[in-house]
């Protein structure tokens, strides 16, 4: 448009005032705010001795978000390492990049690979629920998209406050707007994820974000800056003063009891800008013009060119002043700093510069040229011409500090442990009421409608699950699946669990029930899994009864996947998620990845079809304590979690996996929370089919009560439905395999979920009840 | 020699390579339109499919009316060319004055996705053709600002002469005026329409129905529909 | 920096639900007397000169084309800041 013109220029800059490298060799006892930046004596003092003088202010900014706890992992590397040891060579076959890069690659056959990432955008997303939560999913795609990977997918993993707290109606609106907005207008169908509301996240909600891109095996791309002479190009949206110091004051500090001290700026994002930067980066990969590109998340400019380098084992030569700005204010340490979203750094063979220039242009994306990689193991940034980084890379991106911080078995533990619904309510036990069907009919009601185990279609409505037209299956399925190749009908499939009450009770096998059910989910759907990524939310890492939840879950996580054979490809950590000296429950949020070889084949979690047997797989044992029965009809959180078996946890996927290929299974859902009673339910009703089911086999083979054969959460159990023609070649596969199989129902034309002597409803009714709970809380 | 029709790609648009899918599937070619150009490479239809086009700023499908190819389609559909508008495409028509009235924020003010029921209430246009009258149809609809709004007369003057050609059943997800959910233009060649027909093309990946989770296939009437209409002109 | 302020806002008659959400808050929140909300837009184009009434007459012309939809909106005034 003719009217607008180009801004006047800007007047002359003045240097006088700038931290020079030459000033901070020439002015080495100059004070300087290391602390109020997040940095300990000690790392500072270690800064000093990598340069050999003290920092400039712009060094001290690079190193102080780069050894955040966020950036750095300086708390948890020590126990992420068992991650990459604790594997087989047969687990690392799929395996194309492991940890360590952006995201893992996992090769899923037919010359497609695939790319996969969880990552945690929880402090933002309490101070400011809209923003947090729509920049932690622009942010995660961003990441798999630099492994030259189109991203094919979303999925979320939420947990809130107690649902009837004022403030929890906030954060839920602002997060589920937020990943709505910027989700859906990227064009990723959003294909599951959890909701759990629980008070212990009452000051720290989690809003962790999962992605997932496909690419052909010759189109992996890795990050790094290896060829000097290579140029160093910012491009994407301008940089502005969005979440100055964000990594390192928001991540790095507990909030004060009465809320966040400090309200720094908040990163705002662009969906818009976010997909027109997806298509521009795969027309630059694909026209071959691109050497790497890295994205721009935390840590900003100061993050990607230290990385860039030191990933290619090269150097960078760097003018700040090039920087496109919104702000023309900005100083260099800001922008170093600055974590303004929707931008993407790339190295560019000169040769290759005319033909960027113009899919950039196409695209309308701005860009600037800042540098140039250099055959030296230096990092020197310039502003107007004035040094003022002069680092090894290797030193700010990979070498920061590693703490093996204290560790303490919890005070409260062994209680915590005893407190088991056996010795809880004064030594009486919890009670049950295992000879009144009307009760029991009460309990279940109360339990599907409760907050947790109400549908969460309110939620999930909000998200578009349809866009790319490859949606397989989606919410509220147990999980979520995506075809990858058009032409076969290869596709993946991912579900992520974590279940923090458990994990409370004990962290190491809370873990390893976490990976149990994320893998029996995606074996549920018809998929082979295959590999797994993890986001670990937890407290305070100087707390040490925290570093030893930390330490005990990440054991029993890299120990159940070395049982169970997949690899972990990545991870992220989010620390000191607790208010003043009150900790989240631990919750490793684990995803695990699966491989189908034709989507037509996938299975559903609900029942289509009348006259079909309801098959039980596995075995139930009085395990109620953690369980949702405990939380929802009593209150009550004690004992031990419910035990795990992955080698049956196995065998049951691979019973699945072959019923499943040979057709004889025509849905099947997963046991856990809420048990069988859930899962009965949310059965019936996903297509609306009615069932008549008894319990009485269950009670009697497993010698439990009613109220564990109803509630209790056993794992290696599913649900399975199957068609009177495929039985005896159903009922046979399964005792070949030594799986325990007891049919406990038949679905009917009825309309109506019976439960013998517990209760008959409609389910009409069923579904109002169910339905109808997140939106009383929330809807306005 | 088959079909071509046209499918238009906005910066920030979504469905471009759902639509050229469904194009496909029905037996035609797609052929990709790219917003700044003004040629439309002698397609015999075209689809302006969803999204967020320019990020929705300003009003949804505002900036895009004003697009190259955008003026080059008012154009030619002025003299026939079948055009189709899917949600944002939608937005656009109404933004071009293709179709009246305008689509407003949904009555709940919140994104809605879900299997939507449509009554077809009109089969005479080049995208409806292979319809019944009447017929009830499931497509899934997914908007923000899907809140059809027209005035009094206009309102009036669209369902008078027939111009509705679809409409919500069982529910109004947006809040539209009169439950419409998509119109035709006089000469019946311009259909605009919230819901999404490229997104129940293939049996696997579309709405839920009786018979089979996600086997719903009735969007791909729009365009065996416009195949049909075009063979026939 | 001189500029052209465009105000947009729904039409009178059309549903505002933005406004209507607002409303139903406020009303929550016990601010009674506001019997009812609109939100509209201010939309600025800024100059690196002095705007001439050649600008102005252009402003409205984009203001009503363009940056408002006459459908659904109006444009409520277009203002000079100096």
């Amino acid at each position: 448009m003719g009217l607008f013109k180009k801004k006047p220029a800007a007047p002359a800059v003045d240097l006088t005032h700038l931290d020079t490298t030459a000033k901070a060799a020439a002015e080495p006892n100059k004070e300087q705010p290391y602390v109020a930046l997040g940095l300990k004596t000690e790392e500072y003092e270690s800064i000093k001795s990598i340069l050999g003088r003290r920092p400039s202010s712009s060094e001290l900014a690079m190193y102080s978000v780069m050894w955040s706890e966020h950036c750095s992992y300086k708390s948890s590397k020590i126990y992420l390492r068992q991650f990459g040891e604790k594997v087989t060579p047969e687990m690392k076959k799929h395996l194309m990049v492991g940890m360590g890069e952006n995201a893992g690659v996992v090769d899923i056959g037919e010359g497609w690979a695939v790319t996969f990432k969880v990552e945690s955008h929880n402090h933002p997303s309490y101070i400011e629920p809209f923003q947090g939560a729509a920049t932690g999913v622009g942010g995660i795609v961003r990441d798999i998209l630099t492994m030259g990977a189109r991203p094919i997918a979303v999925m979320d993993q939420l947990r809130f406050g107690a649902p009837t707290d004022p403030d929890t109606a906030r954060v839920v609106h602002g997060v589920v707007d937020g990943i709505s907005f910027y989700g859906n207008c990227l064009g990723l169908p959003n294909i599951g994820g959890e909701t759990v509301f629980n008070k212990v996240y009452q000051g720290n909600p989690l809003v962790n974000a999962l992605s997932v891109g496909a690419l052909k095996h010759g189109d992996l791309k890795l990050a790094k800056a290896s060829n000097p002479g290579d140029q160093v190009i910012l491009f994407g949206a301008r940089t502005g003063a969005d979440g100055i110091g964000g990594v390192s004051v928001l991540a790095s500090e507990t909030f004060d009891a009465d809320g966040p001290s400090r309200r720094p700026a908040v990163q705002v994002g662009d969906p818009f800008a976010e997909k027109v930067l997806i298509e521009c980066c795969l027309e630059l990969y694909a026209a071959n013009v691109v050497a790497g590109i890295q994205d721009l998340g935390g840590a900003g400019i100061s993050c990607a060119t230290s990385e860039l380098a030191s990933n290619g084992g090269a150097g960078m030569r760097v003018e700040l002043s090039k920087v496109l700005k919104r702000d023309e204010s900005l100083t260099p340490e800001e922008i170093l700093m600055s974590e303004s979203q929707e931008r993407m750094m790339a190295i560019v063979p000169k040769k290759d510069l005319k033909a960027f220039k113009a899919i950039v242009d196409k695209w309308e994306v701005e860009y600037s040229v800042l540098g140039e990689v250099i055959n030296e193991d230096r990092l020197y940034i310039t502003w107007h011409g004035e040094e003022i980084v002069n680092v090894p890379p290797r030193t700010v991106a990979h070498d920061g500090p590693v703490y093996e911080r204290p560790v303490a078995y919890p005070a409260y533990q062994d209680h915590l442990n005893y407190m088991s619904v056996h010795v809880a309510a004064d030594g009486q036990g919890l009670h049950r009421h295992n000879d009144n069907g009307s009760e029991l009919a009460a309990q279940m009601w109360q339990i599907v409608t409760s907050p947790n185990q109400a549908s969460k279609a309110y939620i999930t409505d909000q998200y578009d699950h349809y866009v790319g037209g490859n949606t397989a299956l989606a919410m509220p399925d147990d999980s979520g699946m995506v075809r990858v190749s058009e032409e076969s009908g290869l596709g993946i499939s991912i579900a992520t669990d974590a279940n923090g009450r458990f994990c409370q009770l004990d962290p190491y096998e809370g873990a390893k029930l976490a990976l149990a059910e994320a893998y029996r989910n995606v074996a549920a759907g018809g998929a082979k899994p295959l590999a797994v990524t993890n986001c670990l939310n937890f407290g305070s890492p100087e707390n040490p009864e925290v570093m030893w939840q930390f330490k005990q879950a990440t054991a029993g996580l890299a120990d159940g996947c070395l049982e169970l054979g997949i690899p972990v490809t990545g991870g992220n950590v989010s620390f000191y998620n607790q208010t003043g000296d009150v900790a989240i429950h631990p919750t490793p949020v684990v995803g695990v990845l699966g491989v189908i070889d034709d989507v037509a084949r996938r299975i559903p979690s609900g029942w289509q079809d009348e006259g079909h047997n309801i098959y039980l797989l596995g075995t139930t044992s009085d395990e109620l304590d953690g369980s949702v029965w405990c939380e929802v009809i009593h209150g009550h959180l004690g004992g031990r979690p419910p035990k795990v078996d992955l080698a049956f946890e196995k065998q049951l996927a691979e019973a699945i996996a072959a019923a499943s290929e040979q057709g004889l299974i025509a849905s099947a859902h997963d046991l856990s929370e809420g048990g069988l009673a859930q899962a009965v339910v949310e059965s019936s009703l996903r297509f609306g089919v009615g069932a008549r089911i008894w319990i009485s086999e269950i009670c009697e083979r497993d010698e439990v009560d009613r109220t564990s054969a109803l509630f209790s959460e056993s794992t290696g159990r599913i649900l399975v439905s199957v068609g009177r023609e495929d039985d005896v070649k159903f009922v046979g596969l399964c005792e070949a395999r030594g799986i325990p199989v007891l049919r406990i129902g038949v679905t009917d034309s009825s309309a109506h979920l019976e439960i013998q002597d517990v209760a008959t409803w409609p389910l009409a009714d069923l579904r109002n009840g169910w339905s109808a709970t997140l939106p009383e809380l929330f809807a306005n | 020699m088959t079909m071509k029709i046209g499918v238009v790609t906005f910066p920030g648009t979504l469905d471009d390579r759902d639509a050229q899918r469904a194009v496909r599937l029905a037996g035609a070619t797609a052929v990709p339109l790219w917003h700044a150009d003004s040629d439309l490479k002698k397609v015999d239809a075209v689809v302006l499919p969803g999204g967020f086009s320019y990020g929705d700023y300003l009003r949804c499908g505002a900036i895009a009316a004003q697009a190259p190819i955008t003026q080059e389609i008012i154009k030619q559909a002025g003299q026939g060319l079948p055009v189709l508008g899917i949600c944002n495409g939608f937005q656009v028509l109404v933004e071009s004055h293709l179709l009246p009235g305008g689509l407003i924020r949904n009555e709940n003010q919140h994104f809605i996705c879900r299997d939507q029921k449509l009554r077809v209430e009109n089969i005479d246009t080049p995208w409806t053709n292979e319809f019944e009258l009447n017929q009830e149809i499931t497509i899934p609809l997914k908007n923000g600002e899907g809140g059809y709004i027209a005035t009094d007369e206009t309102l009036k003057r669209l369902e008078g002469e027939g111009l509705v050609a679809f409409r919500y059943l069982e529910m109004n997800p947006n809040g539209s005026m009169n439950a419409i959910a998509g119109l035709r233009n006089e000469r019946g060649n311009v259909v605009g329409l919230m819901p999404h027909p490229e997104h129940a093309v293939e049996a696997g990946f579309g709405p839920d129905t009786a018979a089979a989770m996600r086997s719903g296939v009735d969007g791909l009437k729009f365009f065996t529909s416009v195949l049909k209409a075009v063979v026939n002109a | 920096m001189p500029k052209i302020i465009v105000e947009v806002m729904p039409k009178e008659v059309l549903l505002d639900p933005q406004g209507k959400a607002v409303a139903n808050s406020l009303h929550r929140k016990g601010h009674n007397d506001i019997t009812a909300v609109r939100i509209g837009k201010r939309i600025e184009l800024h100059f690196d000169r002095a705007v001439t009434d050649a600008d102005i007459a252009s402003a409205k012309q984009i203001g009503e084309n363009f940056l408002s939809n006459a459908v659904i909106e109006d444009v409520v005034s277009v203002t000079v800041e100096n």
